[in-house]
């Protein structure tokens, strides 16, 4: 690549990636950040299954046990799982389109810094008197009640990284349908794309719900409103409604891309077109829709009466029939396939059976009389941790290893990524198949230890040596990245050899205007079609010509870094004089940057045909 | 057709607003904006409707007791003829009246001013004749957020429109600049579409019990 030839120092390399626009560096961001909060959530994790490894255990305090329960849901939805879903988007789906970058280059930088410094904000807590304590899902009632700041660090933290995620949605959604190669139909987007649109319009249908009710829990605690507080006229069950319109889609917001990312791993590990594509997509797109109708089967308990649970049942368990048709697609898909088993695909093996189980006991959930005996116990959290790590974990740990080499341009090792695999997988059931048997005998979920000689000693400790394989298996993927980018032996543009879709044809990792000239797209798995046929590369769909590139810029970090500081002003406002007028300097430098941006004129530049023919080292598509 | 062009009178296209790919991008984008701002004053309705009247003790005022016809029908009769107006500058937009333009969504500008004006009296009223105020009861909170939220978006709209004015005010129109008037003008259209709404909802649901 012409402009990452020579080698640039640390600051310049820094001021890069703050100012960059680039799908595929804005990717890394989230990878880098994403993994961060995934080790930070796993070992708050690590600290709940220690605490419970015994009876009458004291390794922790019981509030400070409900504040590591509390920030490791939190942490693991919003600010691991959501954003390293989002690195793979980035780097891939462009990619996937035939598209030189996204729709909207400076939101995308602008989602990612809302997300990181909403992020950081949250955690922050930890050292600014307390984190939040009242679970992820903050019930009113008692996050009301919750005293400290904690709760604040909640409500504020989620609302400025919830406005990145609003924004990252927006622009996939946008790129998606406009910015498509030539010949790239809807009915030829590989799945991954496929389900990062569903996934878009969800978030963009379903935030907004987590918006306003954060904008209530922080008025209500921080600016003297009445919302939660019944003695006032309040109810708290609108927070509770609010809360799950939004917080079921989410879940399969999670989930639909990684639907997405192991059928594209089972085709091309199968190395077979992928069995019924067309009722993939409406799979897909009907699991979208009825995400929409079932959020108060979360809250059978709260006594809306039969007829809504009676309703909300039914309509959830309807999902199952959606979700039945793409897992007998992937079976369909490898019978009779020449199967190769990479790393990847091992994921994508195991995911199938280990996200069955995950269903089968939501449909069990799904039964609201059944329910009353399964809520708040350890049969929900071993329900939501096997679809959660059963499968948008083993999805994220199988697109690491799938898509490193388009992301770096270099191979994780395979031997050590089996051995993560194994252990991770060994670990993952050891942990939460017996926790199902644990709830059932009537462990709650959520208390911060629990008493000797009641049956439930031996499956506790099971559970925690099960979560320490997890995280050896962690620190074993960690290893394979340090030592495979110390070796960093780099690879050509199909690793795999197996490649079926357009993110294969070019480089790894590809030039930054990714493709020289768009490529013609001629059915479903265009690279593939092409290589049957003989041909090395994609058929261009233009001429050669000058590529229109957009600008870096530093506002997206400014108009975040000002929502940060007024957070802080927001929080503090009650206790110290200076909380307002930093609020107020924080929403200035906020709003100011927005003014900034509209009134400077930004036309972006473009790449001379001249410059893209002397860079012709097998980059991009070629003539 | 390129963004940097200078334009005439003879090669202005007939949606300047998505002539450009990046055109194209911003005004599908916006709508998608608006879909997810849909979401959000839905959920501000279903809440006041949950809220409504829900007050602590008897002697506090309820919605038939607060609000009055005339007033809010004028709010309603400036902030629906500002939409109309907001109309007439994208017609000369897209004639490439420049001057035209500036002009409606100057009297535009001028009607949400008025109407931030009198919304911001109803308020202090309420406050101050009847103590009913944003922390005074549930029936409040839910009251101030939702009508205030739309007083929110009305006074980003101004700060937008005014922004694109005066910016734009010397160099006239281009395949640039259209998108974004356009954006602003639907942004417009969307708040005066949750004010019908909110007329609605708020205030004659509200006079009727």
């Amino acid at each position: 690549m012409s402009t990452n030839a020579q080698k640039k120092g640390f600051g310049a390399v820094l001021w890069d990636y703050l100012t960059t626009v680039d799908h595929k560096k804005i990717a890394i961001l989230y990878l880098i950040a994403g993994g961060i909060f995934f080790i930070l959530g796993g070992l708050e994790a690590m600290i709940i299954r220690i605490q419970l490894a015994i009876p009458d255990n004291n390794f922790v305090s019981a509030g400070f046990y409900n504040e590591v329960l509390t920030m490791h849901g939190t942490t693991m939805i919003f600010l691991a799982a959501m954003p390293l879903l989002f690195a793979f988007m980035n780097a891939v789906v462009p990619l996937q389109i035939g598209a030189r970058d996204v729709a909207f280059p400076f939101l995308n930088s602008l989602g990612f810094w809302l997300f990181f410094f909403g992020g950081v904000f949250l955690n922050l807590s930890w050292f600014l008197g307390g984190a939040p304590d009242a679970g992820w899902t903050s019930y009113a009632s008692l996050s009301l009640a919750s005293e400290g700041h904690g709760i604040d660090f909640y409500s504020l933290g989620l609302q400025i990284s919830g406005f990145g995620t609003l924004i990252a949605g927006i622009n996939f959604l946008v790129t998606i349908i406009n910015m498509r190669a030539p010949g790239m139909t809807y009915m030829r987007m590989p799945l991954f794309t496929w389900t990062t649109f569903v996934a878009s319009a969800l978030i963009l249908f379903a935030f907004p719900a987590l918006t306003v009710g954060i904008f209530f829990l922080t008025f209500d605690r921080l600016f003297g409103s009445n919302f939660f507080d019944p003695t006032m006229g309040g109810n708290t069950v609108i927070w509770e409604h609010l809360f799950w319109i939004f917080g079921h889609p989410e879940v399969y917001i999670l989930i639909l891309p990684a639907f997405g990312i192991f059928s594209d791993i089972i085709s091309t590990f199968s190395r077979k077109r992928l069995f019924g594509y067309s009722s993939m997509v409406f799979a897909t797109v009907l699991i979208g829709f009825l995400g929409f109708m079932v959020w108060a089967h979360h809250m059978f308990t709260t006594g809306l009466g039969p007829i809504a649970n009676a309703i909300f049942a039914v309509a959830t368990m309807a999902i199952a029939v959606p979700t039945g048709i793409k897992i007998f697609n992937w079976l369909f898909t490898m019978w009779g396939g020449s199967i190769k088993f990479t790393t990847p695909m091992l994921y994508a093996v195991a995911f199938v059976p280990s996200f069955v189980m995950g269903g089968v006991t939501g449909v069990m959930l799904a039964a609201a009389p059944a329910d009353y005996q399964y809520h708040d116990s350890y049969f929900v959290v071993a329900h939501f941790h096997y679809v959660i790590i059963g499968g948008v974990v083993l999805s994220l740990l199988a697109a690491t290893h799938f898509y490193w080499p388009k992301m770096f341009g270099t191979m994780l090792n395979e031997f050590l990524g089996k051995i993560t695999f194994w252990l991770f997988l060994i670990g993952f059931h050891l942990t939460f198949f017996i926790q199902h048997f644990l709830g059932l005998m009537g462990m709650p979920r959520r208390i911060f230890t629990f008493l000797p000689n009641q049956g439930l000693e031996i499956g506790n400790l099971v559970s925690s040596i099960g979560a320490f394989f997890m995280a050896v298996a962690t620190i074993i993927l960690l290893i394979n990245i340090v030592i495979t980018s110390v070796k960093n032996v780099k690879v050509g543009n199909d690793p795999w050899g197996d490649g079926r879709t357009l993110e294969w044809a070019i480089a790894s990792p590809p030039p930054y205007y990714n493709f020289k000239q768009l490529p013609l797209v001629r059915g479903l798995d265009p690279y593939w079609i092409e290589k049957m046929e003989g041909k090395k590369e994609m058929t261009p769909a233009e001429p050669l010509g000058d590529i229109h590139m957009p600008n870096g810029s530093f506002i997206p970090f400014m108009i975040s870094l000002g929502l940060f500081i007024a957070a802080f002003g927001a929080m503090y406002r009650l206790d110290y004089g200076w909380g307002l007028p930093v609020l107020i300097i924080g929403l200035v430098i906020t709003f100011g940057s927005m003014f900034v941006r509209s009134i400077k004129d930004d036309h972006g530049y473009h790449i001379h045909k001249e410059e893209l023919m002397d860079d012709d080292d097998n980059k991009g598509v070629k003539a | 057709m390129h963004a940097e062009e200078k334009m005439t009178h003879e090669t202005w296209p007939a949606s300047p607003e998505k002539a450009t790919l990046e055109a194209k991008n911003k005004f599908l984008g916006f709508w998608f904006f608006l879909g997810g701002e849909t979401v959000l004053f839905a959920s501000l309705f279903a809440t006041y409707l949950a809220l409504k009247d829900k007050v602590p003790t008897a002697d506090h005022v309820l919605a038939k007791d607060l609000f009055e016809m005339p007033l809010v029908f004028l709010m309603t009769m400036i902030l629906l003829t500002s939409s109309l107006t907001s109309v007439y500058a994208m017609y000369h937009m897209k004639n490439f009246n420049f001057k035209k333009m500036q002009l409606w969504l100057g009297i535009t500008v001028l009607l949400g001013l008025s109407f931030l004006g009198l919304e911001i009296y109803e308020f202090n009223h309420y406050v101050h004749e009847f103590h009913h105020t944003f922390s005074s009861s549930a029936f409040g909170s839910a009251f101030y957020t939702l009508v205030g939220f739309h007083g929110a978006h009305v006074a980003f709209g101004l700060c937008w429109i005014v922004s694109l004015m005066i910016r734009n005010a010397k160099r006239g129109l281009s395949l640039y600049n259209a998108p974004k008037f356009y954006t602003a003008s639907l942004y417009w259209h969307y708040i005066d579409v949750v004010w019908v709404f909110i007329f609605t909802v708020v205030y004659l649901m509200g006079m009727v019990g």
